[in-house]
């Protein structure tokens, strides 16, 4: 197809504007009404008690979910990638599943489970409190982030082949020392983008953590539903736009990590 | 077949035994298997059940009577309206954007590619607050979009951008130059060339994206909860009718219109399956 200059133009100048409408003018308007009043103002709103409780919640939940993530996620791509059983099919499909489900119906199910007339309500009975506290913050980032590391490694399990894994055996390797010296080196990359994508979400994660968090400041607040509660209940237009926009930062370097981890990893 | 496997297992005893060893090497052995199984159980099956658990308590009858409640149809019935249209357009936008991606040279591409990857990075509420401060009380463009069902759209229509377009742009990169060039040279214009060579090619991929951006704008509510302004009957996703539902105390019908919202999803995923397998045989058959 040799387009010509002019419809060539055409298309590139839909597109360009199509984008720019949609997503650089709202960004760049959310950036104004931030700093419109300086970076001192800005700073100040999001270093009150309540923003930096936010944020150490925040970075809590991406402490405790990446590496659990990690782990399990890795021995699921093995098990999904080297074994043949039965209902492996099935086992897919469920690692698929948080895609295809709404953040607000995770919620829902967690409460329906783990609140105090849930299945496990006992527990909140005995003590240990789940719905609007931090485990249960934890379980709906752990729901909607599960696929990330899974679906990034195991690609890579299948790429690699086996015959490495092999011959270390061969040669009287362990399984551990298999796991360290051969495989894990070799699905660093694919690794690596599953935990940027596990810790974006994780970050940025709404819904799901709306329902099962009670939202009290300083206790159960992340930094999303700082920004929610911020326009809602204060009326505090500019606290929002502050949060939102260190949000806004957080997403950014992981947008660039994404851009040179996927460099690293199709050079790999 | 005993028999002829007893005597595959005597007449090859080299490969047996160079087979044995495959399945333990490298994979996580019955352990890992039960750890990973376990693990998604207690994640995401277990609370499942306990939803459609719930959902049924009440038996089918009042099941159904929570899920046809006038506002929860109401909001089923926008939802679905609303994920089509953002759907549509985001097919015909994706794949212009991802031609021009592919096909185009300008300056700064590189930064327009990792632009389209930003509302994956941004969190759904950014994305609400960042469409309010242009479209809400204070529109600098005076366009005073709120609590309406345009401003439903463009929040779908921004959290699902990356979809379709990052689906299209890798087989547009593999298309065949070869078929389009003869085509052109035996005189086909390019809107033929398109519909006849290039179209047919992308039809598995933009079906796959379409379905992911539908079952996502199904689904979402971090970017709509803020603009969309959640009037019954009016704006308001299926989302914010089961979390108002929660709000209130409403368990069992917050957990029938779950069961709904997700009925709708598989259908559509199932449904797109098959489409693309059909057209996939077509593509092999024909």
């Amino acid at each position: 197809m040799t387009v010509g200059t002019r419809s060539r133009l055409t298309l590139r100048t839909l597109a360009l504007s199509y984008l720019f409408v949609l997503v650089l003018v709202p960004l760049g308007m959310i950036l104004y009404r931030t700093f419109e009043h300086g970076l001192v103002a800005f700073w100040e709103s999001i270093t009150t008690p309540a923003a930096i409780s936010a944020i150490s919640m925040s970075l809590t939940i991406v402490a405790i979910v990446v590496p659990l993530n990690v782990c399990f996620g890795v021995v699921t791509a093995l098990a999904l990638a080297r074994g043949r059983f039965p209902g492996r099919g099935i086992v897919q499909a469920i690692v698929d599943l948080p895609f295809a489900i709404s953040p607000v119906i995770v919620g829902v199910s967690l409460l329906l489970l783990w609140g105090v007339n849930g299945w496990f309500g006992g527990l909140a009975d005995a003590g240990f409190q789940v719905i609007f506290s931090l485990p249960g913050m934890v379980l709906a980032t752990l729901f909607v982030t599960l696929p990330f590391v899974v679906r990034e490694v195991e690609p890579v399990l299948h790429e690699i082949g086996d015959e490495q894994e092999q011959a270390a055996a061969t040669l009287g390797a362990s399984r551990w020392q298999t796991f360290w010296r051969i495989t894990l080196p070799a699905i660093r990359w694919g690794l690596a983008y599953g935990i940027v994508l596990t810790v974006a979400r994780a970050l940025g994660e709404f819904g799901a953590v709306t329902v099962v968090a009670g939202g009290v400041p300083g206790q159960s607040q992340t930094l999303t539903l700082l920004v929610h509660s911020r326009y809602i209940d204060d009326q505090n237009t500019f606290g929002a736009y502050a949060a939102a926009t260190t949000l806004m930062g957080l997403a950014l370097v992981t947008l660039l990590l994404m851009t040179v981890l996927n460099r690293k990893r199709e050079a790999a | 077949m005993s028999v002829g496997h007893a005597e595959t297992a005597i007449t090859q005893p080299a490969a047996a035994r160079r087979r044995a060893p495959r399945t333990a090497v490298g994979g996580v052995g019955p352990i890992g298997l039960g750890v990973a199984t376990l693990w998604l159980s207690i994640i995401v099956l277990l609370p499942l059940a306990a939803m459609v658990a719930k959902a049924l308590e009440g038996g089918v009858g009042e099941l159904w009577d929570a899920m046809t409640a006038p506002a929860a149809v109401a909001a089923l019935e926008f939802t679905i309206a609303a994920s089509a249209v953002v759907t549509v357009i985001n097919v015909v936008v994706g794949t212009l954007i991802a031609w021009v991606l592919v096909r185009d040279d300008f300056r700064g591409k590189r930064l327009v590619d990792a632009v389209i990857d930003l509302p994956f990075a941004l969190p759904t509420i950014v994305a609400s607050i960042v469409l309010l401060a242009l479209y809400g009380p204070r529109s600098p463009v005076g366009l005073h979009l709120f609590a309406t069902k345009p401003a439903v759209i463009i929040a779908l229509l921004f959290v699902t951008l990356p979809f379709v377009v990052r689906s299209v742009q890798p087989v547009l990169m593999e298309a065949d130059r070869e078929a389009e060039q003869a085509a052109a040279s035996l005189g086909a214009g390019n809107w033929t060339i398109f519909r006849r060579i290039v179209l047919p090619a992308l039809v598995p991929t933009l079906l796959s994206g379409a379905g992911l951006a539908f079952a996502r704008a199904l689904g979402e509510y971090g970017s709509v909860v803020l603009i969309g302004g959640g009037i019954p009957h009016d704006t308001e996703v299926s989302s914010q009718y089961i979390a108002k539902q929660v709000e209130t105390d409403r368990a069992t019908a917050a957990a029938a219109v779950s069961v709904s919202l997700l009925l709708v999803a598989f259908a559509v995923l199932v449904l797109l399956r098959l489409v693309a397998k059909r057209s996939m045989r077509h593509e092999v058959t024909g």
